[in-house]
């Protein structure tokens, strides 16, 4: 921060030092160099990390596609893992969302639902992965598996906020017709809140897509286990073929549904 | 038109146009479900028998071997700094990348579209493939794990500051200038204190996110609690396994609780 030019006159001035929070900048940079100590940052060490990149560098290049008809199996099946997991994921979501939107619903309902939430999203979905390719085996069954519940812990909660948004006018208004919990939903909610699902839906296919490339690390199927692999037989051209079309398919995936977010604003 | 021919119309929502595109939107989906639920390699017999595997699972991990609390807490040490260093050192990346990529601050589209190409670079490799990619370069460690987490949430951070920096209000920047401020003036008097709370918002927002995420970069060799994992993963040891999900498990609710925290208190 820097102080503005002082004035003779003991007017006040256009911009006080703020002591607090210079010290507390003090302070941060003071945990960055414990921590950075903690962990055995050292200056030798980057140098020679340097030097080490450039040479990993110089064997990624050129990219390998000798072996494409690897790298489109495994992408194929990234991409079932992740529609397929998106899909029951929101199938899922919808209900799970309902109950725990605490306009609608009372608080004996949305608590057990919050908390279902909660214990869905706090594991990473590679840890998720892990416990279901113990529990189905090795392949896309456990990738998906994984995906799933991680699409619950993180929809479910977009949807209820999104629920809990919506104006209850219409609601009231489809409830005095008299109509039923149904037709109040399908009729006072849905319409209000379609065009954010949507959106949450695609940014979920997204998501999981980029989670669907990482499951085969640890079984769970997908282009993971193929990159893996490559990974550690030094196979770094082959490393960055499939670096390369994973960051291609993602940006497509970007496009298509910023295309289907634009046909339901 | 009499009035009885005007009730008597077909009110519909959308136009022609919309409505094909909802349709074939739908379309398209169901497609691609059912494309990939027909071609997708999966087991059946594996599904029959895994809630007995489930059963087994955790009959194998109780009683939980709370001897190995020693080192999953080291190595639980580990991972917050990794997450807090990696932040730090992501958000003073994303800071001047942030302010180049909007459009406000940069009126040079040539510069804002290269910001925006480092954001969507960074977000879309895995922080795993981060991990990997580091773990080659600076050998297995926390430094790797700390760059991974950096290199990952540049592309997070600065685009939601760059958002920031765009809804800024002009009037404030227009005074600065109209009293002779240089630019550096304006960013740091005018820009910087409007996205300040935003800043702070989506340092806070990240952290959280980075703390799950360090979690994970161990299975890799990047550093942290994830090593302690992987350790008892390999040796097959499910008890040990068990201590080390639930000490993740507790961590992230406690920086959850955190961060709700001083997000009702400070911002």
């Amino acid at each position: 921060m820097k102080a503005a030019p002082q004035s003779a006159a003991p007017a006040r001035r256009g911009f006080e030092p703020n002591w607090p929070a210079r010290l507390g900048w003090a302070l941060l940079l003071l945990y960055v160099v414990y921590a950075g100590s903690r962990l055995g940052f050292t200056w030798e060490r980057f140098a020679a990390g340097l030097e080490h990149g450039g040479r990993f560098l110089a064997r990624m290049f050129p990219p390998n596609f000798e072996r494409w008809r690897l790298l489109s199996d495994g992408i194929v099946e990234s991409l079932q893992i992740a529609v397929i997991a998106t899909f029951f994921g929101i199938l899922l979501s919808l209900p799970v969302g309902l109950l725990a939107s605490r306009n609608l619903m009372p608080p004996w309902i949305t608590w057990p639902a919050r908390g279902l939430i909660a214990l869905c999203r706090s594991f990473h979905p590679i840890i998720v992965a892990i416990l279901f390719v113990k529990a189905l085996g090795f392949g896309a069954l456990a990738g998906i598996m994984a995906l799933i519940v991680a699409s619950i812990g993180f929809i479910s909660k977009l949807f209820a906020e999104a629920i809990e948004e919506i104006s209850l006018k219409q609601v009231e208004a489809v409830r005095a017709t008299g109509a039923g919990f149904m037709n109040v939903l399908i009729m006072g909610v849905q319409p209000q809140v379609l065009p954010r699902f949507i959106g949450f839906a695609t940014y979920q296919l997204d998501s999981n897509l980029r989670n669907s490339t990482m499951v085969g690390i640890v079984g769970g199927g997908g282009i993971g286990a193929t990159l893996f692999t490559a990974y550690q037989r030094f196979d770094f051209d082959f490393v960055l073929a499939i670096l390369i079309v994973i960051v291609a398919l993602i940006m497509a995936a970007e496009i298509v549904s910023g295309w289907a977010r634009r046909v339901f604003q | 038109m009499s009035v009885a021919a005007r009730l008597e119309r077909d009110w519909r929502r959308f136009t022609p146009v919309q409505r094909l595109a909802r349709h074939a939107f739908y379309v398209a989906t169901a497609a691609t479900v059912v494309l990939s639920l027909r071609t997708v390699e999966v087991i059946p017999e594996f599904l029959y028998d895994a809630p007995a595997q489930m059963g087994d699972l955790f009959g194998r991990m109780w009683p939980m071997d709370w001897r190995y609390f020693g080192p999953t807490w080291d190595a639980l040490v580990e991972t917050l700094h990794i997450a807090t260093l990696g932040t730090i050192l992501a958000l003073l990346m994303a800071v001047p990348i942030g302010f180049l990529a909007a459009r406000n601050v940069t009126p040079n589209p040539a510069l804002n579209l290269f910001a925006k190409f480092i954001f969507v670079t960074s977000r879309s490799v895995n922080s795993l493939v981060w991990a990997l990619l580091f773990v080659a370069v600076f050998g297995p460690g926390p430094l790797a794990g700390t760059l991974a987490i950096a290199f990952r949430s540049i592309g997070f951070t600065g685009k939601l500051l760059a958002e920031a920096l765009e809804e800024g209000d002009r009037g404030a920047i227009e005074a600065l200038t109209a009293a002779g401020a240089p630019k550096l003036s304006t960013i740091v008097l005018g820009y910087w204190p409007q996205a300040r709370p935003a800043f702070w918002s989506i340092a806070l927002f990240r952290w959280d996110i980075n703390i799950r995420e360090s979690a994970v970069l161990g299975l890799v060799g990047a550093g942290g609690i994830g090593v302690a994992l992987d350790t008892a993963l390999n040796l097959l040891y499910w008890d040990q396994v068990a201590v080390v999900l639930a000490t993740i498990f507790a961590v992230v609710v406690l920086t959850e609780m955190a961060v709700t925290l001083i997000r009702a208190r400070v911002i």
